[in-house]
């Protein structure tokens, strides 16, 4: 019962037939279906948490009852039966998979395409054994070898527990509980997530990455991650989610926060391919409802979101940044690709409270088949913020003649000093592009690659080396079948 | 070389070719012309597989193989190049990154290991100073903001790069004033040799004064009407089209 249960998220959304979910591991730490005070008392229980976060998510939980479901983005969202939901579904084991031939065979192509290194091959074709314990070791490696420089990267849960001050005083502290619906939501009943440190005058020697840790919860919908960068100090960040989901529809609601002090500066970089569910019909996949924002508090400080959004039904996020003090700079480089039935409305927020602050916003969108794709921006200077600057450049895709693109640019200044720029366009993939490559002896997918890196070039540039060369196969497998 | 048999083809519910036969030889350049509409352009675009484009009769045999089974990228490994009316603009693609893909291939094909950047590069500066262009063109994206002399030099360019067996060139003097079709046509001269052929389409004859036809076709309704050499290039200077329009 409990078993099935985490496999049914959503149940109402799920119709597809989990055959062999029910058969390992009963004993996994589930909760039933339903979200009331006992809830939340239990999974706070249940992790043994401080005091103080039982009356933080008993606080979110209650503003949360007095919450709509937004409907101001333009997306065709199915309702969503929040008492369907189990909301403490952590397994101790990785349910493992029977045999091989449960893996989606579209899934299974794509990877054997994608060529990824071994470590993930391990993952995904171990259908017996548990990798995704292995990969849990490896942040360990990293969390000790870290640790000598006092750097702190560790699940927030043991943050809670180890550095219980530090997640006091900032858990929440961008994303306030009563930000909005989802945000309230995740703050009630989030499981676990990833914490960050970076002590003052540190550059942080290597990339720190979710991307193992998240194929271990592959049941965490509702992720917390808070990361802190101390003055002076660096950070680079990436979050990498090319684990496909195996399930139905889930619900993946994260929260994001990100503390920049004086000129530190933070980078973070996501590659999402959650499953996007049944390019045909449109069933199943992941709803991405993410909210990610960073705050620049200290002076000269900068944090850099570059983000490639390639999977989930629908992707609804805006990584944004509060540029609070002075001379602080925020950045935002996306590429988000709809294919088959996916939607997106995603875009950012660039806050410009403190002087001479900066932001650069570059978006590109590319829609095919009967996807829609929206790119969603606030620009907003506060009276206060002198010498204010942003730059936006917006771009759109569009691949066939069935999908959507839209742009909802939306533009407050209140310093008459303030320099906004906003550029748009739309393309389209033609025929004709593409039989001239052909003519040229080049093969339609490689020219479909190559139109889309040289689309796509500002933003795969932010990425690091090895994720640029994974966004880029990517992007050319997910419209492998949609140009022509 | 390229043998075309009868072919019928056209676009949507219309035919436009009806009933084509011409044989190309190595060595040979053919002049295709006549006015605009009667099927020149829609020729070059069935010998290149246009997908919007729907033969409907004959055949077309390339180096002994059946060209309309083939599909456009396996035409043009095979030798077959069209040098576009209207080349297509590619935003965002480096004109060199481009060329030295299209190269590869080729070389890929011809199981030959792929040039590095540096090697390319200088191959592409030997043949860009061959053709008098600008080492500025290799920055720019694909035809972007090329002007119309500009994007047939680079049509020429590729032509010089990938040695096609058959390369036809579909109004290569169109949009070029006087010098830059000398130059253009120089350049496609020193081009064409014993091993490969070329068609040229035109609708005036003026560019046959530079690159000389042993053969020179007249396409009228879809038709070849008339077959001769440079002498019925000559005539239809003097006569034009009328004559054939008239007749039915």
């Amino acid at each position: 019962m409990a078993d099935t249960d985490k496999k049914q998220d959503i149940s109402e959304l799920t119709k597809r037939e989990y055959k062999y979910g029910f058969t390992t591991d009963i004993e996994a730490d589930v909760l039933p279906k339903g979200l009331n005070e006992q809830t939340i008392r239990a999974i706070w229980a249940k992790k043994n948490e401080p005091e103080y976060m039982l009356e933080f998510r008993l606080k979110a939980y209650r503003q949360w009852l007095t919450m709509k479901h937004p409907t101001w983005a333009h997306l065709q969202i199915d309702p969503i039966d929040f008492q369907d939901i189990s909301y403490y579904s952590a397994p101790k084991k990785k349910e493992k998979l029977q045999s091989i031939d449960e893996v989606p065979p579209e899934i299974l192509h794509t990877f054997e395409k994608l060529g990824i290194p071994l470590m993930e091959q391990k993952r995904l074709s171990n259908v017996a054994v548990d990798a995704v314990f292995d990969s849990v070791s490896v942040a360990t490696t990293h969390q000790k070898k870290l640790a000598k420089q006092g750097i702190i990267f560790c699940s927030i849960s043991e943050a809670l527990h180890t550095h219980p001050d530090l997640v006091k005083k900032y858990l929440g502290s961008v994303v306030p509980i009563t930000d909005n619906f989802y945000a309230a939501l995740n703050s009630a009943v989030f499981s676990d997530g990833s914490f960050v440190y970076i002590p003052p005058d540190t550059k942080c020697p290597m990339e720190l990455s979710t991307y193992f840790r998240i194929n271990t919860e592959e049941t965490g919908q509702f992720e917390r991650t808070l990361i802190i960068c101390d003055k002076n100090s660096s950070v680079s960040y990436i979050e990498g989610c090319t684990a496909p989901a195996f399930d139905t529809r889930q619900l993946h609601a994260a929260i994001v926060e990100l503390v920049a002090l004086d000129n530190a500066d933070i980078k973070y970089s996501t590659v999402q391919n959650w499953f996007a569910g049944d390019p045909e019909s449109g069933k199943g996949g992941i709803y991405n409802f993410v909210v990610k924002r960073g705050k620049c508090q200290g002076a000269n400080s900068k944090i850099s979101w570059t983000q490639i959004e390639t999977g989930s039904a629908i992707t609804w996020k805006y990584p944004s940044c509060v540029l609070i003090g002075d001379n602080s700079q925020g950045e935002f480089y996306s590429v988000a690709l709809t294919t088959g039935h996916q939607q997106a409305d995603t875009g950012t927020k660039m806050i410009h409270i403190g002087k001479n602050t900066r932001s650069v916003v570059i978006s590109k969108g590319i829609s095919a088949d009967v996807a829609s794709n929206a790119y969603r921006g606030l620009v907003r200077v506060a009276s206060v913020a002198e010498g204010a600057r942003n730059y936006t450049q917006c771009d759109s895709m569009l691949v066939g003649d069935k999908c959507s693109a839209h742009t909802f640019p939306y533009i407050d200044v209140g310093n008459e000093n303030a320099q906004v720029e906003h550029e748009a366009s739309t393309s389209k993939i033609s025929e004709e592009q593409l039989l001239y490559f052909q003519q040229r002896g080049i093969g339609k997918e490689e020219a479909i690659r190559t139109i889309l890196n040289g689309f796509c070039k500002d933003v795969f540039n932010q990425l690091p080396m090895e994720f640029a060369v994974e966004a880029q196969k990517l992007l050319a497998l997910k419209l492998e079948h949609s140009v022509g | 070389m390229l043998e075309i048999n009868r072919l019928r083809a056209g676009y949507g519910e219309a035919e436009i070719l009806k009933g084509i036969s011409l044989t190309v030889k190595p060595g040979e350049i053919h002049g295709i012309m006549g006015p605009n509409g009667h099927g020149k352009s829609t020729m070059s675009k069935i010998l290149i597989g246009h997908p919007a484009y729907a033969v409907t009769g004959g055949g077309v045999t390339f180096n002994g193989k059946n060209l309309l089974e083939m599909p456009p990228e396996k035409r043009a490994l095979e030798g077959m190049f069209l040098a576009y009316q209207y080349p297509v603009e590619i935003p965002g693609v480096n004109n060199a990154e481009f060329l030295r893909m299209a190269y590869n291939e080729k070389r890929k094909h011809e199981k030959l290991e792929p040039v590095d950047p540096l090697d390319f590069d200088e191959l592409l500066n030997a043949k860009m100073k061959f053709l008098g262009m600008d080492s500025r063109f290799k920055e720019r994206a694909v035809n972007e903001g090329f002007s119309g002399g500009e994007k047939k030099k680079n049509e020429i360019l590729q032509m010089a790069l990938l040695e096609p067996k058959v390369a036809i060139l579909d109004e290569i003097d169109s949009g070029l004033d006087i010098d830059a079709l000398k130059v253009v046509a120089e350049g496609v001269n020193k081009l064409a040799g014993p091993g490969n052929s070329l068609m040229i389409i035109t609708h005036y004859p003026r560019i046959l004064q530079y690159i000389k036809p042993h053969h020179v076709h007249v396409l009228i309704r879809g038709k070849i009407v008339r077959s001769g050499g440079m002498d019925l290039a000559e005539e239809l200077e003097t006569t034009g089209y009328d004559s054939y329009l008239k007749e039915k």
